[in-house]
């Protein structure tokens, strides 16, 4: 027996306006990624040929630590919510979708956070 | 409702995309290739966060020549989602939707993402 009226019905099958704003999003990370993309590539650039002290102190530099927190914080944000269309497209039985969707918010969730408190160490360090 | 001879949409194994589509699906597979190579950042991060034994252990790790190679690959395809993702803010004004212009756009991306990729091997 379902008690809900027509109306009710009728929001909770359509988009009930989450669909537009995932949809922005979508395109306002994407739109800050581009220039942000440039610190990510610098911080891997250092990471990988630099020494320590170099890479260190280049990430505990304010205006870098702002950049690449906020690429983090976009990034692991449109990567979840671009994976979500993903398994939307491509796993149909309910149950599976909506519960691989949850796990992928969750892990990006906790790989931000694991990412922003290195960077915190960083910088407290430095 | 019967009928066999309904359309069928455009299915990955038996129909021949056009250029466009091709980069578009690449688009959808280098986005999820990036989201797993968002680990290896965690990873790195972490390592720099862990002191400088912590980090030339990493160094040496990321130095191996198949971590090298999964470095330039996922260079590249940040690259390429990057150009293809530009052109689907400019699809998003409703602009350059002709097969033409796809076509050469689709050009112009593959070969920007190609040059970027080269640029960042030998500047940085």
């Amino acid at each position: 027996m379902d008690y809900r009226s027509p109306l009710a019905k009728v929001r909770g099958l359509g988009s009930a306006n989450a669909g537009t704003s995932h949809w922005w999003m979508q395109r306002v990370t994407a739109v800050a990624l581009i220039p942000l993309s440039y610190w990510l590539i610098i911080f891997l650039d250092l990471s990988l040929n630099a020494s320590y002290q170099q890479t260190a102190a280049w990430l505990a530099s304010p205006f870098n630590a702002i950049c690449v927190v906020s690429w983090v914080i976009a990034v692991f944000y449109h990567a979840a919510m671009g994976l979500q269309v993903v398994i939307e497209d491509y796993v149909s039985p309910e149950g599976w979708k909506i519960t691989s969707i949850w796990s992928v918010y969750l892990i990006f969730l906790f790989l931000a956070l694991a990412a922003l408190i290195a960077i915190l160490r960083i910088i407290l360090a430095g | 409702m019967n009928n066999v001879n309904r359309p069928l949409s455009p299915h990955l194994q038996v129909y021949r995309l056009p250029l466009t589509g091709i980069i578009s699906i690449t688009h959808r597979m280098t986005g999820v290739m990036l989201s797993m190579g968002l680990v290896f950042f965690v990873y790195i991060v972490s390592a720099v966060a862990g002191g400088s034994s912590a980090y030339s252990e990493m160094q040496d790790v990321m130095d191996m020549w198949l971590f090298r190679l999964m470095y330039w690959g996922f260079i590249y395809a940040l690259f390429f989602h990057l150009c293809h993702g530009v052109r689907h803010l400019l699809w998003d004004t409703g602009k350059s939707f002709d097969r033409d212009t796809m076509d050469q756009y689709a050009i112009i991306e593959l070969s920007a993402s190609l040059i970027l990729t080269l640029l960042a091997f030998i500047f940085i």
